[in-house]
């Protein structure tokens, strides 16, 4: 099954470490991309650089920021495939966000046509 | 022969409907024709075929029927079924239902659906909902258990005692809501029970298995005695001839297993429901041991770290040492909106003779209190004291 795993950072923890320990971090996101099942996945810049896009009656209504308004913010994903949920589970848990004051969705992902 | 299939298919709903369409024809051709030499495995083997030709005609589910490729072909008749041992998957689909990606209320609902085979309406009635919401409650879990593959397995070891607590919080959980109930006409205590033999037998080495079965012995075989219609009746009060001496005696029996089964190093201490069980099991003594209960009532806080445990510890030390050392420990607490902190609180301070602290204290547990049986008990205190 693939699974996306979406990842919610609380905003300030990477910043809050040390250098080494920052570099820690990013070098467990890099070998997490070379899991067996990973198959894509994307990092994104910070929330700041977010811009929100609606339409409403046909009138394009572009707005500053994310579209929802919580304390950890999406930061990226992961696209895996995995057994089942507990395997899933296993990769989540190792994604630093879960242990930094976030947290990671998962999500079964709808399979495309074949 | 529910589990077994759910385990070979992973997938609930086909499960289901090929046992019930195996049942079907069983119905029809027994009767005729005898029943076969091992019912059970033709039973799941008819239910098997049943399921693979729903699944050979779902295109949808073409590439779930590779899988099935080692199975033998159907040319053969389906009446000369090799009596194959049945795997016995109960344990697999107890973990399935007690997955913590399942919310607490679908657990419980799947668990009493799916192994203990109660019918829908049945656990409707038990949990006070209406039908339909319990129907839509478990297709929501099954739907969900097949679109994000919730996996029909027992957890590997290093998850395996926190999702054993899960699955004992849930038989739990369905314990408590038959024997909190005077009638529990839902037979939901009992259901428990069954549930704990079952786990017990599965998982015969983990001591909290034989804990929690021990517990919920304990405290079931004063069934008959602590109800007077619909009254409460205190442990102290309660007739002790009503209580169910073998089930005290099997309780009794597990209880001493969980305790000196240690057959891992770090399984020393005994688990919370062993602690529990230890502590039914003295209080149905016919003398009280109040200190060591309190002792155990402080090795569970400790392990707990729960306000109420610290609570029954003050109970408990109330007898061993009086009441003037339990309020101590009573007024420590916090648990303002706890009624059982006011009424034992209550209970202390009429024994102290603060007669209008305790009356003002009773009135505070009366005003929280839910059910109608303890606000009588509560009002005949306050007209007493």
């Amino acid at each position: 099954m693939q699974y996306a795993l979406l990842i919610y950072s609380r905003p300030g923890a990477t910043e809050a470490l040390s250098p080494d320990e920052r570099a820690a971090v990013h070098d467990e996101y890099m070998a997490l991309r070379k899991e067996p099942g990973m198959t894509g996945g994307a990092s994104l810049h910070p929330v700041e650089t977010a811009t929100t896009v609606r339409v409403q009656d046909e009138q394009l209504l572009v707005t500053d920021g994310p579209f929802a308004d919580t304390k950890e913010v999406f930061a990226g994903f992961y696209l895996l495939e995995a057994d089942d949920l507990d395997a899933a589970t296993e990769i989540a848990a190792r994604i630093p966000a879960a242990r930094l004051g976030g947290a990671v969705e998962i999500r079964p992902v709808v399979p495309g046509p074949s | 022969m529910l589990a077994c299939l759910i385990g070979y298919f992973g997938d609930f709903d086909l499960a289901e409907e090929a046992t019930a369409e195996a049942f079907a024809i069983a119905a029809q051709r027994w009767p005729s024709d005898g029943p076969p030499d091992n019912p059970g495995a033709w039973l799941v083997t008819t239910a098997r075929r049943r399921a693979i030709d729903r699944l050979r005609r779902d295109r949808v589910l073409a590439a779930k029927l590779r899988l099935l490729a080692a199975e033998p072909s159907r040319e053969k008749g389906e009446d000369d079924v090799a009596p194959t041992p049945i795997p016995d998957e109960r344990l697999e689909l107890i973990f399935l239902c007690c997955h913590p990606a399942l919310a607490l209320e679908a657990q419980v609902a799947l668990t009493l659906r799916a192994v203990a085979g109660l019918s829908t309406e049945e656990i409707a009635r038990a949990f006070l909902v209406p039908a339909d919401t319990m129907k839509r409650r478990l297709t929501r879990a099954k739907a969900k258990i097949k679109l994000a593959g919730i996996p029909f397995a027992v957890p590997a070891a290093p998850r395996l005692q926190e999702r054993l607590a899960a699955v004992l919080a849930v038989v739990y959980l369905i314990f408590n809501q038959g024997y909190g109930d005077h009638q529990d006409r839902s037979g939901l205590a009992a259901e428990a029970i069954r549930l704990g033999r079952v786990l017990a037998v599965l998982l015969p080495a983990e001591p909290e298995v034989l804990g929690l079965l021990a517990l919920m012995l304990l405290h079931d075989a004063r069934r008959a005695a602590r109800f007077t219609g619909e009254d409460l009746v205190l442990l102290a009060d309660q007739d002790r001839s009503r209580w169910d001496r073998r089930q005290l005696a099997e309780g009794r029996a597990l209880l001493d297993r969980a305790l000196l089964d240690r057959v891992l190093p770090d399984r020393a201490l005994p688990g919370p429901y062993a602690l529990q069980a230890a502590i039914a099991s003295l209080q149905t003594e016919s003398e009280l041991d109040w200190p060591q209960i309190a002792v155990l009532y402080g090795q569970l806080a400790d392990l707990t770290g729960s306000a109420v445990v610290r609570l029954n510890r003050a109970v408990a030390v109330a007898e061993a040492e009086g009441p003037a050392a339990a309020l101590a420990i009573v007024d420590s607490l916090d648990l303002p909106d706890y009624q059982y902190w006011h009424s034992t609180r209550a209970e202390l301070l009429r024994r102290l003779g603060r007669a209008d602290e305790a009356r003002a204290a009773y009135g505070e547990a009366l005003a929280r209190a839910r059910t109608a049986p303890e606000r009588r008990f509560l009002q005949r205190r306050i007209a007493e004291s």
